[in-house]
Parts: structure tokens; C-alpha cells; sequence
């Protein structure tokens, strides 16, 4: 398999019969991320049952998420849905008061044909609190998709920007309190990152959720080279939601926001920056030169901050070097994770994926191929809709030196002499721009350091031979 | 449409697949879509199984949708019969395929003709059942289907064994400490003499259920799951078998006299009398325990019960019956075994809650405050709020609850393991006094708002430090008896000598 080099990617589709999280689950962090939210999960007792089990301890917290749980009523068309949405809503007001409340359609609301997108407005009249609708749906969407449906709909609920907004944002600067009224604005500022320099360029507005520290990260990596962020989608509170408009540059932080990234550019009119996602030094070196380059400013120093970074990860990579990797894929993180580890002397054999958006990953795509010539490996193969039987058939074949797997996976695996790294994990580690590299080769070399621990033991098959298939 | 956080009983579909996939070579293929088989994450995860889970998705998406699903339906059991070669391949439908109302039935037929491995459709209801119900439901119907195939071919063994004999019924996957439960029974079994003729569905070939009728009887320790199954073998096969749960070291004896009740014979009297007295008295350190000096400390204290049926009842009994703990409540999430379970703790708790609603047991916690609670994960998480320690009684559960170490809840060595469970969630007796004399050595800050009320009263700063004084685990009693009374005569700022006038109010 290795002997062969072939210098194009290709592309692979199997029968879609893989593991993966259902896109509800982007409730988990969509809400600790967006504060004065509200999260109402449209569905079953088993979208519940996920929900309850996938986030453990999450769920002790007084969460502001709850299931909108459908009954047989519900099903049949016996109970009116608007009368029971507007009961449930009403009583959330009352509990929480939260700023907007997210209904996210299940595939008991797509296969009922419940009409939520239809409804959200009437209410929204009604009680006085915005509804925002968002078909997070297991029908057509994997895991981290579930986000990018979030993120899609609230594009639509940002205020328009005018090029009129640009001279009071100024202005506002300098006299906040004659502005004060302007309350979207003054909540902009404290976002963003003051620079007296900056805003030669147009206005940037970055999409994707990250926890805030990750984002004043980026932000402040980007004001290193005079670029100004104006804002982010999404906002840490709802009513901050940043300006979008014809004049407004847009630029995706992860891999699966394809189709917020098209609501941007169809429904706003938003210039799409197409680049290379922020992760590993030489993501975010990429990434940061793209918008650079959009904004013709010259990138200074980023040659030198990627080697420093590099220069810090000299123990990891020892690690890793040379060693095989294999991505059975369901969060979309994929292409950028590979590319990374590659840049990093892994071998990838393959890169499973639920999707792949070949338009808004090109550039991605683009580095994934400049970096497997550059480092002299062979392309991987990239399978879309991967089938998990077939792959634990190349597992076997292979023996890579790590499977980056779900967590059904994970614990058969081991038992089977291959060292595992659930893939959730990097959905929920910190693992953009420069100063959070370390962080994604600590996951990946984990299970390395312990396995290299425990080898001695000679212990690395754990399964009676009958009964392993 | 119900609002909802949190759910005691899975959907019915996920007691299909953990009954599925207790037995050996039997493969389930969920018609659902994607992100739908979070129980292999569950199975490989709380069980830690080396195995993969023998469970795939039939995925349904937009072009089953548009399309119906019956073709990708068959390709997917003949493809899975050609890959694993189960024995059994059971179609589960989940919440999604009932909606569609697409003849799951033909499609089993259709693939039934070109498989090798038998399949069938688990016939369960999504909105009608839970997990547990689903998953008693299943069992019966796969024991059923190879009891009537077995008849169809003659190869059904209806002689009963030389010896006497038992089936143990309802042992299965992600139960609560089953593993270990299984293992005491079949100690104890073996003690008296009775030999095991097939444990289900854990572990168990189907193709060895055609022997279920050999045993003399039928023991189903879990109400929950596996009664079904002992009734039906009761009817056709007249097989007798006993549902007392030998949990405690009375419902142990009760169990075995049971048993004594079904294998002696006129011709063979069996006593096992001397057997049961020997291990409560001696084997067993439960019964000793409850009469040391030790165990005075925990009489009259108050605890709180809610779990399955099963484990609560039995949990209630034995606090109330074997160890003089006043349970103020007890309860179960079990709403279609209410009446049984209403039956077996009316005389052993002060109040009955019968609900599947987590808020409704909090605030029953809350307003009760037991110095202990025994319930599920989501007692525990309540009763960290509340300052009260919670023991492990029932699922559901987390991975702590699926421990390496041998721990039983059922037979004598599970009386033992109780036994120290309830000792160690209550504060210790030496240390209870201690704290009481010397006002208690906990620096917490006091939480003045409980988890059902929203209080409209304010404490100062020096009623809150008098609040402080008091030892932790009567706290909250004197709390809320003091902003009672202060409700009750109007007043709204609690001082000290509102709390001392409560205290003399309360006396008098």
C-alpha cells in the first residue's frame, strides 16, 4: 500500500454504515458557549437518553437545555404542536428568561413534517423571546454538523451592516457615552481587540464556536498583523451578534461549517475567505496568511512564531514520528487533523470522513496535498461515508500505530492490540492556533505514552481467540 | 409534549438491544438514523467490553425517506448474516421506524428466505413501553420463537434433569451489578444442592433454549425483566418458578424456602433450614452486623429509598426490617409495577412516591431531608446538592457502577456488601456525637436555599453564622423548620432570636 505515491487526492464513498454522534449533541457546548441561550431538543425519548448519557455529568448542572419530549399525542396529530411548544416556551420564560430559545428539530419533527420553522415567528410575536430554528437532524447530518445548522440559522439574525456603521463605530470610540444607546455596538468593542492601527482593511467577522479563550487567541494572533476582528458568530451572549453585510469578509475557524459558511455568502452577500483551518502551527500559520493576503497586508513574523512552535512540540514529535495513523472519521475535524499529523512525520493511511465539502475545504484539501509532497508520504485515502465493518477489515490488514476512533470502537479495539484515541475528544479539546498544538499531540500520543508503559507487560492481545471477530 | 432533562428508563429499543446482545451470537440491526447506535458507546464504555457490540444501524436517511427502506433493510441482515453468521438476527425498531410504519414484518420475511441465521422482528412499541418493558417483552419472545421451533422440529427436551435443577431468568447487559449478582446465585445454588440449567439471555446460545424445560423451575431474581418469560414457560411447560428476590438476609431465607418448597418431594423431603441458619448466623456477617453496638447509631435515622422496583423494595425492607432505619420515603420509577411495588413497602415507609420525574423526587429529598438517601445516579447528584449522602442502589448508573471488584447486591455475600453501603453512607457514630458536641468541624459556607422552594426570606449575618454552628447533617432540618415558623408569623429577615423563638416553638 505504501510503495504506491499518487500525487492527486481521491475521493472514496462507502455505504454510510459508521458511528457517530447525533448532530443534537451540539447543544453540549453551542449553549455553555452562546450564555443567555436557551436549547429545546424537538424529540423522542431516545434523543433524550443520547443527550443524557453522551454529556454525563453535564446533565447535574442545572443545564439551559431540555428535551421538548414528543408523546404518542404528539405523533398522531391529537395535541396541537403549536399549543404544546408555546406551553413549553412559555414556561422556560418563566424559568430561565433566556435571550433567545433554540428549537433544534429532530427526525421525529422531519419524518411528522412538524412545521417548527413555520411556527418559531407566530410565537416568537407571541411571548416575546426570538425563536431560532435549527434542523439538527440524525436524517441528514453527522455530529459536528449539528453546529454548523446552529450557526446557519443565526446568520439570519444578525444585524445588518452598513457602510454608514463604520464611522460611528469610530466615532463611538472615542465618545462611548454619547453612544450609549448604541448598545450592539458598545458590546462589539469589549469583543474585540483595540488596536489604533487597525481597520485599513474591511470588516472581518470569524464563524465557529470556540470557548472564549481560544478566541481572544486567534483574535490577538490576528491583530499581531493589523487585522482587527469585528466580530464572531456566535456571540458569547446572543444580543452581541455581529454586524453581516455586503461589505462584510467572513472566515470559517472549523472544517464542518460548510453550510454556514453558504448562508453567509447567498443570504448576507458575505465574502467567503477561503483558507486552511487553524489547527497545528501550520494550519494556523496558513490560515492567518489567507486573510493576510485577502487583505493584501504583508504577514510579519509567522515564519518564526510557527518554527517556535514547532521547536516547543521537539518531545511529541519524537514521539510520533514515523508512527501510522488511521481516522475511521465522525467529527469532520479529519482533513485538518491528518494534515497536521503528517506535517508532524506521521503516516496517515486513511481519512474517514461523514462529509466532505470539496469547495469549502479546498483550501484545506490544497495543504493537505502540498504537505504530503513536502514531507514525501503518500496521499491518504480519503473515504466519505465510511463503512465501520470494512474499515476494522483494513484496521486488521494495517495495524496502524493509532486508530483515531469513537468510543464504540475504542475499548474493542485496544482489547485487540491497536491503540485507540476517541475522536470526541478533539471536539471538545482546545485545539486552535498556535499555542494549542501541544494540546492535540497530547491526545494523540496518549494512548503512545501509556501503551509504551505497559508494553512490557507483554499483554497487548486481551481477547480469547474464539471470539475474536 | 412533556419538558424534560432527565430520564430514569431508556427508550424501549435500547431493552432490546441490551437483551440482543447478552446472548451469544445474536446480532440486532437497529432500523435508525445515523447516531442512533449510541448503545454500543454505552456497552463498550460502562461494561468496558473487549467485544464489539453485535449491534449495526439499518441507517434511515433522506433517500429511505423518499425511497422506503425495505431494499437497504434486507441487503443489510443478509450482508450482516454473511459477515458475522449469527445465530440470530433480531430487526429493532426504534422511534424513528415506528413513525415510518413501514412493514418491518415483510421485510423480515423477505430476508428470513435468503438468510441462514434466523430473524425476527422484536415487536415492541416505542411510545408504549420503556426500556425495561421492551426489554422483559424481548426475551420472552426470543425464548418463545426457539421453544416453538424446537417443538416444530421435535428436538424440544421436555424430560426433566436427575437432579434438581434451575434456569436463572434476566440476567443481561449494563444491569445493575448482574454480573456479580449471577455469580452469588449460582453460588448458593450449588451450596443447596440445585444444579443451574441455563442462565439467560447472558452468555446463552439460542440454540440452547431448547433445553429451558429440563429445569424443575424457574428462578427470576429482577421483577423488571424475565417475569414474562418464567409466566409463559409456566403455561406451556408448567414449569413453576419464584420471583422473591433474595436480596437481605430475610428475603434470602424466604428465597430459599422457596425453593425448598419446589424440590422437596414426599418420597425426598429436603430441608435446608440448617443451611439458612448457618449463614445468617454465621456465614453472613449482615445479620451480626445489625446487632453489634455499632449499628445503634443508625436507629430511628431517616432515609430516603428510589429505584427500580426491585432494588428499591427490597433496599426498603432491608433498612426498615434488618437494620431499625426509619425510611420516610420510598419510591420507584417503575409506574406499570406500581401496585406490586406499593404492596411490598407500605408497611416498612412512612410515604409512598411513585414517579418518573427526577424534579419530583429532588423536592421530595429536599422537603424530607433524610440523613441518607439510596437511589440512583440522580440521587446521588441531588443529594450532593443538599449536603446528604446517597448510596447506589439502582440503575441507571454510570461507570462507577460497574465496579472490577466482586460486589453482589443479592444472596448473603450481597447482604454483606449492603451492609457496608449503609454504614458507610451514614455519618459515622463516633463522629456523629462529636459533632454534635462540638458544633460540627465543616467550614462550608451555609447554602440557605434549598432545592424545591424559592425562599423570600433573607437570613442576617449573624443568624447565618448561628446557622453555621449547627452540625451539618441536622442543618437543614433546623433551617427549614426556622424559616417555617418565620413564614408562619410574618416575618422576613431571620436574626438569632428568630431561630431560638423557632426552636421554643417547636419544643413546646
Amino acid at each position: 500500500m505504501l510503495d504506491k505515491i499518487s500525487d492527486t487526492l481521491t475521493f472514496e464513498c462507502e455505504t454510510g454504515n459508521y458511528h457517530t454522534f447525533c448532530p443534537i449533541s451540539c447543544v453540549a457546548w453551542l449553549y455553555q458557549k452562546i450564555e443567555d441561550s436557551f436549547f429545546l431538543v424537538v424529540g423522542t425519548k431516545t434523543c433524550g437518553y443520547f443527550l443524557q448519557n453522551a454529556l454525563g455529568v453535564m446533565i447535574f448542572a442545572e443545564p439551559r437545555y431540555a428535551m421538548a419530549e414528543l408523546e404518542e399525542g404528539d405523533i398522531s396529530a391529537q395535541l396541537n404542536d403549536y399549543q404544546e411548544l408555546k406551553r413549553l416556551c412559555i414556561q422556560i420564560k418563566k424559568d430561565r428568561n433566556p435571550s433567545v430559545i433554540v428549537w433544534i428539530g429532530t427526525c421525529t419533527t422531519e419524518i411528522i413534517k412538524m412545521d417548527l420553522e413555520g411556527m418559531a415567528p407566530k410565537l416568537e410575536t407571541e411571548i416575546g423571546i426570538p425563536i431560532v430554528v435549527a434542523r439538527a437532524n440524525g436524517l441528514d447530518y453527522a455530529f459536528t454538523q449539528g453546529e454548523d445548522t446552529v450557526l446557519a440559522a443565526i446568520v439570519h439574525r444578525c444585524p445588518d451592516y452598513k457602510v454608514s456603521q463604520k464611522k460611528s463605530f469610530k466615532k463611538e470610540k472615542k465618545d462611548t457615552s454619547l453612544f450609549s444607546f448604541l448598545q450592539l455596538n458598545i458590546n462589539k468593542t469589549k469583543n474585540t481587540i483595540q488596536n489604533s492601527q487597525t481597520q485599513s482593511h474591511p470588516p472581518l467577522v470569524l464563524f465557529g464556536s470556540l470557548p472564549s479563550t481560544v478566541s481572544s487567541q486567534l483574535n490577538l494572533e490576528l491583530t499581531k498583523q493589523q487585522i482587527e476582528v469585528s466580530g464572531w458568530l456566535p456571540t458569547q451572549r446572543y444580543a452581541d451578534l455581529p454586524c453581516l453585510g455586503e461589505d462584510v469578509y467572513v472566515c470559517g475557524v472549523n472544517p464542518f461549517l460548510s453550510r454556514t459558511a453558504t448562508t453567509l455568502m447567498r443570504r448576507r452577500k458575505c465574502k467567503l475567505i477561503s483558507a486552511p483551518f487553524p489547527i497545528g502551527p501550520d494550519g494556523t500559520r496558513a490560515w492567518i496568511e489567507k486573510i493576510c493576503n485577502v487583505f493584501n497586508i504583508k504577514p510579519e513574523g509567522l515564519k518564526e512564531r510557527e518554527n517556535k512552535v514547532w521547536n516547543g512540540l521537539k518531545e511529541y514529535l519524537d514521539l510520533v514520528r514515523g508512527k501510522s495513523v488511521f481516522f475511521m472519521g465522525d467529527n469532520l475535524l479529519e482533513i485538518s487533523l491528518a494534515r497536521f499529523l503528517i506535517r508532524c512525520g506521521m503516516i496517515v493511511y486513511e481519512i474517514g470522513i461523514p462529509y466532505m465539502d470539496k469547495r469549502y475545504q479546498a483550501a484545506e484539501l490544497n495543504l493537505l496535498q502540498k504537505t504530503c509532497q513536502a514531507m514525501n508520504v503518500p496521499l491518504p485515502r480519503i473515504v466519505e461515508k465510511p463503512d465501520n465493518y470494512n474499515q476494522i477489515q483494513r484496521i486488521r490488514e494495517l495495524k496502524p500505530d493509532l486508530a483515531i476512533t469513537g468510543m464504540a470502537h475504542a475499548n474493542p479495539l485496544e482489547a485487540r492490540g491497536i491503540s485507540t484515541k476517541w475522536s470526541v475528544e478533539f471536539t471538545f479539546a482546545q485545539i486552535h492556533g498556535f499555542s494549542n498544538a501541544r494540546d492535540i499531540l497530547e491526545l494523540v500520543t496518549r494512548p503512545l505514552r501509556r501503551n509504551q508503559s505497559l508494553h512490557e507487560l507483554g499483554w497487548d492481545n486481551l481477547v480469547k481467540l474464539n471470539y475474536n471477530k | 409534549m412533556k419538558l424534560a432533562y432527565w430520564m430514569y428508563a431508556g427508550p424501549a429499543h435500547i431493552g432490546t438491544l441490551r437483551v440482543a446482545s447478552s446472548f451469544q451470537n445474536v446480532h440486532a440491526i437497529m432500523h435508525a438514523p445515523l447516531g442512533d447506535d449510541y448503545f454500543n458507546v454505552m456497552r463498550s464504555m460502562l461494561e468496558r467490553e473487549r467485544d464489539f457490540t453485535p449491534v449495526t444501524a439499518s441507517i434511515v436517511d433522506r433517500h429511505v425517506l423518499a425511497r422506503g427502506s425495505q431494499e437497504k433493510v434486507v441487503e443489510n441482515i443478509i450482508r450482516k448474516d454473511k459477515e458475522e453468521r449469527p445465530d440470530l438476527i433480531l430487526l429493532t425498531p426504534t422511534c424513528t421506524s415506528s413513525i415510518l410504519q413501514e412493514d418491518l414484518q415483510n421485510f423480515v420475511n423477505r430476508a428470513a428466505i435468503e438468510a441462514e441465521s434466523d430473524v425476527i422482528l422484536a415487536d415492541v412499541n416505542h411510545y408504549r413501553v420503556n426500556e425495561l418493558q421492551a426489554a422483559d417483552r424481548t426475551l420472552e419472545q426470543v425464548v418463545k420463537y426457539y421453544l416453538q421451533k424446537a417443538n416444530k422440529q421435535g428436538t424440544l427436551d421436555l424430560k426433566k434433569s436427575n437432579h434438581p435443577s434451575a434456569n436463572i431468568i434476566g440476567i443481561f447487559t449494563l444491569g445493575f451489578h448482574n454480573q456479580h449478582d449471577c455469580r452469588e446465585i449460582r453460588r448458593f445454588l450449588q451450596d443447596l444442592g440445585i444444579e443451574i440449567n441455563e442462565i439467560i439471555p447472558e452468555g446463552c446460545s439460542v440454540n440452547n433454549l431448547k433445553n429451558l424445560p429440563r429445569a424443575w423451575f424457574n428462578l427470576v431474581p429482577y421483577r423488571e425483566v424475565g417475569l414474562m418469560t418464567a409466566k409463559y414457560l409456566e403455561k406451556e411447560f408448567q414449569m413453576p418458578y419464584i420471583t422473591n428476590t433474595p436480596m437481605g438476609i430475610v428475603d434470602t431465607a424466604t428465597c430459599i424456602r422457596a425453593i425448598q418448597n419446589l424440590v422437596s418431594t414426599p418420597e425426598n423431603p429436603i430441608n435446608f433450614e440448617p443451611y439458612i441458619d448457618k449463614q445468617t448466623r454465621f456465614v453472613s456477617q449482615a445479620a451480626w452486623f445489625s446487632r453489634s453496638i455499632d449499628c445503634q447509631n443508625l436507629t430511628g435515622k431517616k432515609a430516603i429509598v428510589f429505584g427500580d422496583g426491585t432494588h428499591a423494595a427490597y433496599m426498603t425492607k432491608i433498612l426498615a426490617r434488618e437494620m431499625g432505619i426509619r425510611v420516610a420515603c420510598a419510591g420507584t420509577y417503575c409506574k406499570h409495577d406500581a401496585h406490586w411495588f406499593k404492596e411490598e413497602v407500605q408497611e416498612y415507609c412512612d410515604e409512598i412516591l411513585i414517579t418518573d420525574n427526577h424534579t419530583e423526587v429532588g423536592d421530595m429529598i429536599a422537603r424530607i431531608e433524610p440523613a441518607a438517601i439510596f437511589g440512583t445516579q440522580m440521587e446521588r447528584h441531588i443529594g450532593k446538592r443538599l449536603d446528604i449522602p446517597c448510596g447506589v442502589i439502582s440503575a441507571p448508573v454510570h461507570i462507577q457502577n460497574f465496579p472490577l471488584g466482586y460486589r453482589p447486591f443479592l444472596g448473603y455475600e450481597g447482604a454483606n456488601q449492603i451492609a457496608d453501603l449503609v454504614y458507610n453512607s451514614f455519618t459515622l457514630g463516633m463522629e456523629d456525637h462529636l459533632l454534635e458536641i462540638f458544633g460540627g468541624h465543616d467550614t462550608k459556607e451555609v447554602i440557605t436555599k434549598s432545592l424545591s422552594t424559592d425562599s423570600d426570606l433573607t437570613w442576617n449575618q449573624e443568624g447565618l453564622n448561628e446557622l453555621n454552628k449547627i452540625p451539618g447533617f441536622v442543618r437543614g432540618k433546623i433551617k427549614r423548620n426556622t424559616e417555617k415558623f418565620a413564614r408562619e408569623n410574618s416575618i422576613t429577615e431571620i436574626t438569632v432570636e428568630v431561630m431560638y423563638a423557632a426552636k421554643e416553638a417547636i419544643n413546646s
